[in-house]
């Protein structure tokens, strides 16, 4: 704080090395958050699968199951997720770090979301195609592998881009249970420096600025696939 | 069963949280939705200079995680001699934050309303503004109402972010029992189904609303 009465520049606006200083410390979180971010959609992107091709099953039950895990898994708000399996699973003696628990537990909501997604991108394919490959002597897995996962994905992937951009802001509530990404950095450097605005500003243009590099990146796939493909 | 013994002496004590959870979506959502609406309206001014507010603030709400939106006033606001209470500083993030969102709700459902609509309100003498406000609004509302009311369900959610400015809300008050009694594991499940219900309970409101809005699509 200025001492009152001197003529210098609001305190909250800050100088230019310290600027720098600032950016160079929220910048330490990138490699976190980035990881946190890919780890999740990856595990959960898996574990969806299975939910996907569970909710599809010819079994009524494990449609319930699935529908009833996708369910219970969104009405809980992400925070309370994360507390849950940092500070709970420790009593059944599985204890895990915190990056750990982060990314278990994101990866569990990643999941539920990651099923739905890729449901509707099956609700996509027509069942003529379906139909096509059985007349063509492909068996079930085959045809899964092969004819319907590769038109499916290129319809969900926009929504799994989008995702992914929730994911990455998402995971700024890793900062809550001590993870040292970007929230968790700038919330140390807004507490050593008392730049509170800078601090989250410049936390704030990295996400800005990392989502756009998801959304560009998954345009250019989106366009490279529709090549390969050879559709409009 | 010991922990349904805790579960019902704890459930006392998370009540106020419920009710200041509750109470923060109200708030957040009785300035979100009007704030998104003059958004909306800003984006489609006339004026390049509003446009451009208009798109900064949406952008800046949407394109930041809530949590640093939350961070960012809690810690700068201070500094520029605004003191507020952790709730007040809470409402106004969750309000930008649900404000730049359904501003996009609302654009969409602005903009599905066919042109003609208003060329309409206009040869029949309606002022623009009086056009806008009797024809083309309460069509646009009809149309952004679903999205909307699950906006509302998120915007709850979002309210157990206010724990970490410690505004005495339902996580906070679950941490609160939790770090007296070490019942992590028990507390938070608790936690989880009280917010788990609530969402459950919104969520079938949510669809009964989008059933009887669509009645006459039918």
């Amino acid at each position: 704080m200025s001492a009152p009465g001197s003529f210098s520049k609001p305190s909250w606006i800050g100088s230019g090395t310290m600027i720098l200083d600032i950016f160079l410390t929220v910048s330490k979180g990138i490699g976190l958050t980035l990881y946190i971010t890919a780890a999740s959609l990856f595990f959960g992107g898996i574990v969806g699968l299975f939910l996907a091709a569970g909710a599809q099953s010819r079994f009524a039950l494990l449609r319930l199951a699935v529908a009833a895990y996708v369910n219970v898994v969104r009405v809980i708000p992400p925070i309370t997720w994360l507390f849950l399996i940092y500070f709970g699973l420790p009593q059944f003696a599985l204890k895990l770090s915190t990056l750990e628990a982060a990314i278990v537990g994101f990866s569990v909501i990643a999941s539920a979301f990651m099923a739905e997604i890729y449901r509707s991108g099956l609700l996509s394919i027509p069942v003529g195609q379906r139909e096509a490959a059985h007349a063509l002597g492909m068996g079930q897995l085959t045809t899964a592998r092969w004819v319907i996962t590769p038109q499916a994905f290129r319809v969900a992937l926009p929504a799994i881009a989008t995702y992914a951009i929730g994911l990455l802001k998402d995971s700024a509530l890793a900062s809550t249970i001590g993870v040292h990404e970007i929230t968790y950095f700038a919330q140390q450097s807004a507490k050593q420096l008392h730049q509170g605005l800078l601090s989250f500003a410049l936390a704030g243009a990295l996400y800005i600025i990392l989502s756009l590099v998801i959304a560009v990146i998954s345009r250019r796939i989106h366009v490279r696939l529709r090549q390969k493909t050879g559709v409009a | 069963m010991s922990f349904l013994n805790d579960w019902i002496a704890w459930l006392p004590q998370l009540g106020p949280g419920v009710a200041i959870s509750l109470q923060l979506t109200g708030m957040a959502l009785f300035f979100g939705f009007p704030f998104g609406l003059l958004l909306a309206a800003m984006a489609e001014s006339r004026l390049a200079t509003l446009r451009w507010i208009s798109f900064l603030i949406v952008e800046v709400g949407r394109g930041l995680p809530a949590l640093v939106l939350l961070y960012l006033l809690y810690f700068s606001l201070p500094d520029m001699g605004v003191i507020l209470t952790s709730m007040t500083t809470a409402v106004i993030a969750l309000s930008w934050n649900a404000g730049a969102y359904a501003s996009e709700y609302f654009r969409a459902g602005l903009s599905a309303v066919p042109r003609g609509q208003k060329e309409a309100a206009l040869t029949s003498g309606f002022s623009r503004w009086t056009g806008f406000r009797l024809v083309i609004l309460p069509q646009a509302l009809r149309i952004s109402t679903p999205p909307l009311a699950g906006l509302a369900v998120l915007v709850f959610q979002g309210s157990a972010l206010a724990f970490v400015i410690a505004v005495p809300e339902l996580m906070s008050k679950a941490y609160e029992i939790s770090s007296m009694t070490f019942r992590y594991l028990s507390v938070f499940s608790l936690t989880a189904i009280v917010y788990g219900l609530i969402t459950w309970l919104f969520l079938a409101l949510v669809k009964l609303l989008e059933v009887r809005l669509s009645r006459h699509l039918v």
